[in-house]
C-alpha cells in the first residue's frame, strides 16, 4: 500500500456516511435509496480490502468477492421488486408502500 | 510519491461523485455518477494491491449493476421531481445524523493501533512471488470452496427470485402451445379423398374437427410462433 490504513479507513468512512446521509435525504425515491446502500457496501468493501492489504492477509479479499455477490443479488431483486411495485401502483413514492395488501 | 497523489486523487473523485449520486436532480445522472465513483473505488483497489477485485468491481458493478439501475430508471415512467419534494426538510435531520456518525467513525479510527503480534494470527498470508490473482484463486477453491459455493447459490437465487417478481401473462399475447402441436393426430387435420377420373373435385371435404381443448390454437394449422 502506498498510504497508510488510515487514509483508506477514512475514505470509507466518508463514503458510508454519504450513503447514510442520501438515505435519509432521498426519502421518497427507492432507486436512490437504493444506490445509497450499494455506496454503503463499497465502503465496507473499501475496508476489508485496505485492512487485507495492510495486515497482508487474503481472507478480506475473499470475503469482499462475497459482499460482492451479496450487492449485486440485492440491486436485482431490489430493483425486480420496484418494477413490480411500479406495475401495480405507478409510483416509487416510498410512503406508499405502507399498504401492504395489493 | 505519484501513487499518493494518485490516491489522493481517486479518493477525491470517488468522495465527490458519490455526494453526487445523493444529492443528483436527476436519478439518471445519479447512476452515471455511480459509475464514476465504483471506476475510482476500483483504482483505490489497485492502489491497494487487489487486482482481481479491482477488475471484478469494474465487471460486476458498472457492467452489470449499474446498467441494471439506469435500465430500471429509464424504464420507470416517474416523475422524479415529485419524489424530491422534503429534500430540504430531510436535510437538517440527515445531515446531523451523519455528521455524528461520521465524527463516531473517525474517533474510532484513530483511537486503535494495530498489535504487534497481528502478523502471528493472520488466516491466510498473502504468499509471496504469487499473483494476487492467483493466490485468490487457489484460496477460493481449496479453502473457502464452500463459501464460494454459498455465493453461486445467493446468486442462484437472485436471479430465481428476479424472475418469478417480474415475469408476467399479458392477456392476448399468443404463444407457442407445444403441446398441442405435437398431440395432433393425421386424422384431425388430413383427409384422403378419392376423386373420379375427369370429374374433378367440388367440394374440398374438411376433416371431422375433433374436439379440443383450445380451439384458437387450431385455427392456424398449429404452427404459429407466439410473441415473446
Amino acid at each position: 500500500m502506498v498510504v497508510g490504513l488510515d487514509h483508506y479507513l477514512a475514505v470509507a468512512a466518508i463514503l458510508f456516511t454519504l450513503g447514510i446521509f442520501g438515505i435519509f435525504l432521498n426519502r421518497k425515491n427507492v432507486i436512490v435509496i437504493l444506490m445509497s446502500v450499494e455506496l454503503m457496501l463499497l465502503a465496507v468493501n473499501i475496508n476489508l480490502v485496505a485492512f487485507s492489504a495492510a495486515l497482508g492477509d487474503l481472507t478480506g479479499q475473499i470475503f469482499t468477492m462475497l459482499v460482492l455477490t451479496v450487492a449485486a443479488a440485492e440491486a436485482a431483486i431490489g430493483l425486480a421488486i420496484v418494477v413490480v411495485y411500479f406495475r401495480n401502483r405507478g409510483s416509487i413514492a416510498v410512503e406508499d408502500i405502507r399498504v401492504m395488501k395489493g | 510519491m505519484i501513487a499518493t497523489l494518485a490516491f489522493y486523487l481517486f479518493a477525491a473523485v470517488l468522495l465527490a461523485s458519490a455526494t453526487m449520486v445523493v444529492v443528483a436532480r436527476n436519478p439518471v445522472h445519479a447512476v452515471l455518477f455511480l459509475i464514476l465513483a465504483f471506476f475510482n473505488a476500483s483504482a483505490l483497489f489497485l492502489l491497494a494491491g487487489a487486482e482481481f477485485l479491482a477488475l471484478i468491481l469494474v465487471i460486476v458493478y458498472v457492467g452489470a449493476v449499474a446498467v441494471l439501475f439506469l435500465f430500471v430508471v429509464m424504464m420507470l415512467d416517474v416523475n422524479f421531481a415529485e419524489l424530491r419534494e422534503g429534500f430540504v426538510r430531510y436535510l437538517p435531520i440527515g445531515g446531523v445524523i451523519g455528521g455524528i456518525l461520521l465524527v463516531e467513525l473517525l474517533l474510532v479510527g484513530t483511537a486503535w493501533t494495530i498489535s504487534p503480534q497481528a502478523p502471528l494470527l493472520l488466516a491466510e498470508p498473502v504468499p509471496e512471488a504469487v499473483t494476487n490473482t492467483r493466490a485468490l484463486g487457489r484460496l477460493l477453491y481449496t479453502d473457502y470452496v464452500y463459501l464460494f459455493q454459498a455465493a453461486g447459490l445467493v446468486l442462484l437465487v437472485a436471479m430465481v427470485g428476479a424472475i418469478v417478481l417480474t415475469l408476467r401473462d399479458r392477456p392476448g399475447v399468443r404463444r407457442q402451445n407445444v403441446g398441442a402441436q405435437l398431440a395432433r393426430a393425421r386424422d384431425a387435420t388430413l383427409a384422403v379423398v378419392k376423386v373420379a377420373p375427369g370429374a374433378g373435385l367440388t367440394v374440398v371435404p374438411k376433416p371431422e374437427p375433433k374436439p379440443d381443448p383450445e380451439p384458437v390454437e387450431h385455427g392456424h394449422g398449429g404452427h404459429h410462433g407466439g410473441g415473446h
